[in-house]
């Protein structure tokens, strides 16, 4: 187990320290971004398509006009006069910021009305008169390809099918070859269900242009907030949005998961506005535009995985079709467009994997966000975990033994993946053997041996999942080119004291508390003399935000390197205070001592005090370091579920009666907010598994935009989580940290989906897509009863 | 049109003309500036916009402003004086039951009411006591020990 080096007062790595941030949010006190007002402010409402397809014959805005306080309506033809009615995505594909002619989703922005309060917006918006002709939607992604469908983006150059791209990796020839060959094949199409983050924060802004001093000020509800003033500057730079005149500030932030990462027109819509009138303008979506708007997931896997009869795994292979609605606006790495999907051969150890996918364009809304997870993972984790089960079903193998026998042992780390990763460390036996011990696994067997005879339907599943975060390294990794790198800037005041800020971004993290206690270990001054400040790009250091769990990985190693930075100034000034040569001096948390005379000593506070009062002759005077992290590897979280569940077979019912998680995270900063991570990522692992999915009927329609029928887990649907944890740290990361709070929402769903699949298989129920609802067991029971 | 309400909030007497169709969470937020009651949904799902009204739990997302006239509100801002914890603000930040905060005045709000009715909640009675109110990054675990927490400390207050 970790040990602090810190006390408690000090409260470095290791320490379970209440977080700095609670208060304001605990008094109302948090400033989101709805909670932004300035002077004059106007408020903006888009006009959205109640059609997936159709042709704009005209927009009329009269009747909205001569609605007393309504002072504009702003249609793609007005953004065109500026050539800003498109915008690039992040994967070199375009999108509309307001369309011209036609609409390609349901809910798509159409318009947007300025008004003096949101009332009279949406007044406004109810008056303007669109003339639709709607013409026929491609929902289903696998008819996107019909040699007769409606070619969906003749905009595009050379584009002559609904095509985006092929991408693959592995060696399909060497692959097949072993899968001919192998005694036991199994295959399996696996959906994961389109979602949403549905942060119970929505998306907004609001953009405030002075005409005067030309500056843009936008508040904005950003993980990332330096990406998006560079990518201001760059799509709206013609019209003379300089990037030193942007500043983009992500004030408190209501939830991101991944969904506050992208550029949505409404954002543009709004910076436009405000440019074109000179006021503030404020943006905040409802929850239908919200949930209607951006999704992730949505891959369609046909999976193929070949074994011995003994069940030693031998290769994998996973063709995949995505559906990425009108326009490719994925938030991954350039050179990634399926993100870290070939992490898909798993925590297991086989020399042979061939992945490929084909992404589509449909009428449904753009997006592709990593939800709560490093690019395309929780895909990736699904696809291996289920098959892995499926081949334990099929050669009667206990799930866990299976994997046991198949995982990468500990001694094989570093450990190049068939797709060409480099897990950098794990011990998966001892975390899976960890959560059997948690779970009783043996007693829970024999309970479920006795429930079968009864003819009752009890399962368990198990997912033992590896995850890959914290982009860069920048050699690999870049967001529109720019290296995904992060950063730290710490500023030590004369009394010891610390201002430190970051390129990051926390959405509830708990980035005040975790930084501090970064530095705390450092530098060993205590965490609550350390304040922490983000989000602000005319304060912060230039960094590429908060997804993918890359805030540790990144930032935290910055806020390391920069601390040990200031260390080895600090030594200088300990030698010059005590008289001694700077080889002389030797450090333990919190101060400097004389080699072999210990009572001679400074403290960090007297050090940073002496850069400002007393410093060397010579030395640049302060207490200050900046420093750009670009990581060498990126890090393997992984852990072991095992969930246990009963089915009722009269209904379909299904009730989780037990979750246990183990992670393993490499050393853990703060052990209290290391655990509600993980039972927050849980609670977003369940969710796709048993309660969510945007459904979309024939014709494009959206059928659960709200959260009447969109079934976000409540307290209720959530189970009693069990937590542990493993620690293997990260041999590369300063800290030994790999980043957390992704792993439970990657590894949660197969470990349900296989519990629940595991309680049917006395019925001959071999697999079920996710969510897996009451109505759709009870369906599979009647088919397999008959 | 508009109408003249007059009610209390937060222990102070307010009087204003507000339009008919004027929301009670827009009246909190935009005309009285207190931004501690959230906006989430506009289905009465979420939970963000929960008040105290006359004592007890209301989403005020769902409730016209008219309709307060002459009522008591209590806010987020409101349960206890400035730089000091009411039991349940002290509860939840002991137990680590809030991320982003978003939910936790709607979360706290309710809860006290929760306790107001039924001061020694079992688990499964705090779970569904709280099943209106939706938080999307603790997974409950920790609300549901902060309630527990405060459910102690107000029974010892009580004593």
């Amino acid at each position: 187990m970790f040990k602090c080096k810190t006390s408690a007062e000090v409260g470095g790595m290791g320490h379970s320290v209440k977080r700095k941030e609670d208060a304001r949010f605990l008094h109302g006190k948090g400033n989101y971004v709805d909670d932004v007002k300035l002077p004059g402010m106007l408020t903006m409402v888009m006009v959205r398509s109640p059609y997936a397809y159709a042709k704009i014959k005209s927009i009329n805005k009269e009747k909205a006009l001569a609605i007393p306080g309504v002072l504009a309506v702003i249609t793609g033809y007005d953004l065109a006069e500026y050539n800003l009615h498109w915008m690039p995505t992040l994967l070199s594909d375009t999108q509309m910021v307001l369309p011209t002619d036609t609409v390609m989703h349901q809910s798509q922005e159409v318009c947007a009305v300025i008004a003096t309060d949101r009332y009279i917006a949406v007044d406004g918006a109810e008056a303007v008169e669109v003339d639709y002709e709607p013409m026929q939607a491609i929902v289903d992604p696998f008819k996107a390809l019909d040699k007769d469908a409606p070619l969906l983006r003749p905009d595009k150059e050379g584009q002559k099918d609904n095509h985006i791209y092929h991408w693959e990796r592995g060696d399909r020839a060497k692959t097949d070859d072993v899968i001919s060959k192998a005694d036991i094949v199994v295959k399996e199409r696996i959906y994961l269900p389109r979602i949403h983050v549905a942060s119970i924060e929505t998306c907004g802004c609001v953009a405030s242009y002075d005409k005067d001093t030309q500056k843009m000020l936008v508040y904005m509800t950003s993980q990332a907030p330096h990406a998006i003033r560079t990518i201001l500057a760059l799509v709206a730079g013609h019209v003379g949005l300089s990037e030193e005149k942007i500043r983009v500030i992500s004030p408190d932030i209501g939830g991101g998961f991944g969904g506050k990462v992208p550029v949505y027109p409404g954002y543009v819509v709004a910076i436009a506005a405000s440019f074109l009138i000179g006021k503030p303008v404020k943006w905040i979506e409802d929850r239908s535009e919200n949930l209607v708007n951006g999704f992730a997931r949505d891959y369609h896997m046909d999976c193929e995985l070949a074994a011995t009869k003994e069940g030693k795994i031998q290769a994998f292979k996973v063709k995949t079709l995505a559906d990425h609605g009108y326009t490719d606006s994925s938030a991954n790495p350039s050179k990634y467009p399926t993100g870290m999907f070939s992490i898909c051969t798993g925590s297991y150890d086989y020399a042979d994997a061939f992945a490929e996918l084909d992404a589509v364009y449909t009428n449904k809304a753009p997006g592709g966000v990593a939800y709560r997870c490093s690019f395309r993972v929780t895909e990736a984790v699904h696809a291996i975990e289920r098959m892995v089960d499926k081949l334990a079903a099929e050669i009667n193998k206990d799930p866990a033994l299976l994997r046991m026998e198949n995982f990468i042992k500990k001694d094989q780390f570093p450990y190049a993946s068939p797709l060409g990763w480099s897990y950098d460390s794990g011990d998966y036996e001892l975390t899976l053997q960890k959560a059997l011990d948690m779970v009783g696994y043996d007693e829970i067997k024999k309970e479920q041996a006795e429930k079968r005879k009864q003819g009752k339907l009890m399962g368990i599943g198990i997912s033992t999942f590896t995850e890959v975060v914290g982009a860069g390294p920048s050699k690999d990794f870049d967001i529109l080119g720019i290296a995904m790198f992060d950063s730290a800037e710490i500023r030590v005041h004369p009394t010891g004291k610390v201002l430190a800020r970051f390129g990051t971004k926390s959405q509830g993290q708990g980035h005040e508390t975790t930084y501090a206690q970064i530095l705390a270990e450092e530098l060993g001054i205590p965490y609550s003399h350390i304040e922490i400040d983000e989000g602000d790009t005319d304060t912060a250091p230039y960094g590429l935000g908060t997804y993918a769990s890359r805030s540790t990985p990144t930032a935290g190693a910055a806020a390391a390197i920069a601390a040990r930075k200031l260390r080895d100034k600090g030594k200088k000034i300990a030698a010059h205070l005590l008289e001694v040569s700077e080889e002389d001096i030797e450090w333990e948390v919190g101060k400097y001592f004389v080699k072999g005379a210990p009572e001679k000593s400074k403290t960090i506070q007297d050090v940073a005090f002496a850069a400002y009062t007393n410093f060397p002759q010579g030395m640049e005077p302060g207490f200050e370091e900046t420093h750009y992290y670009d990581p060498p590897n990126l890090t393997f979280p992984n852990g072991a579920y095992i969930c246990v569940v009963e089915v009722e077979k009269e209904t379909g019912q299904i009730d989780v009666k037990r979750f246990v998680a183990i992670d393993d995270c490499g050393n853990i900063i703060n052990p209290m907010i290391v655990e509600g991570q993980v039972h927050g990522g849980l609670t977003q692992g369940i969710a796709p598994a048993m309660y969510e999915g945007i459904e979309y009927d024939d014709e494009g329609n959206v059928l659960n935009g709200t959260f009447m029928d969109y079934l976000v887990p409540t307290a209720v649907e959530s189970p009693h989580w069990e937590t542990g944890h493993t620690i293997t740290p990260s041999p590369h990361h300063p800290l030994g940290a790999k980043g957390v709070a992704e792993s439970p929402t990657v590894g949660a769903p197969p470990a349900i989906a296989n519990a629940i699949i595991d309680a049917l298989k006395p019925l001959g129920i071999k697999h079920l897509d996710i969510p897996i609802t009451p109505a759709k067991v009870w369906e599979a029971i009647q088919a397999h009863s008959k | 049109m508009k109408h003249k309400i007059t009610l209390k909030i937060n222990g102070e007497s307010v009087t204003a003309e507000v339009d008919s169709r004027l929301l009670l969470v827009h009246f909190i937020r935009e005309n009285l500036d207190l931004t501690g009651t959230h906006i989430g949904c506009d289905t009465s799902n979420c939970g963000a916009c929960t008040i105290l009204l006359d004592g007890k739990s209301v989403k005020s997302c769902t409730y016209l402003a008219v309709r307060a006239d002459g009522s008591e509100i209590t806010t987020i801002e409101g349960i206890t004086a400035e730089g000091t914890n009411h039991p349940m603000q002290q509860a939840f930040h002991d137990q680590h039951g809030l991320h982003c905060g978003f939910c936790t005045p709607g979360m706290i709000m309710r809860s006290i009411d929760l306790l107001e009715n039924n001061p020694n909640p079992t688990e499964e009675e705090i779970r569904w006591g709280i099943s209106g109110n939706l938080c999307r990054c603790t997974g409950y675990n920790n609300i549901v020990k902060s309630v527990q927490q405060a459910a102690e400390e107000l029974q010892k207050e009580s004593v």
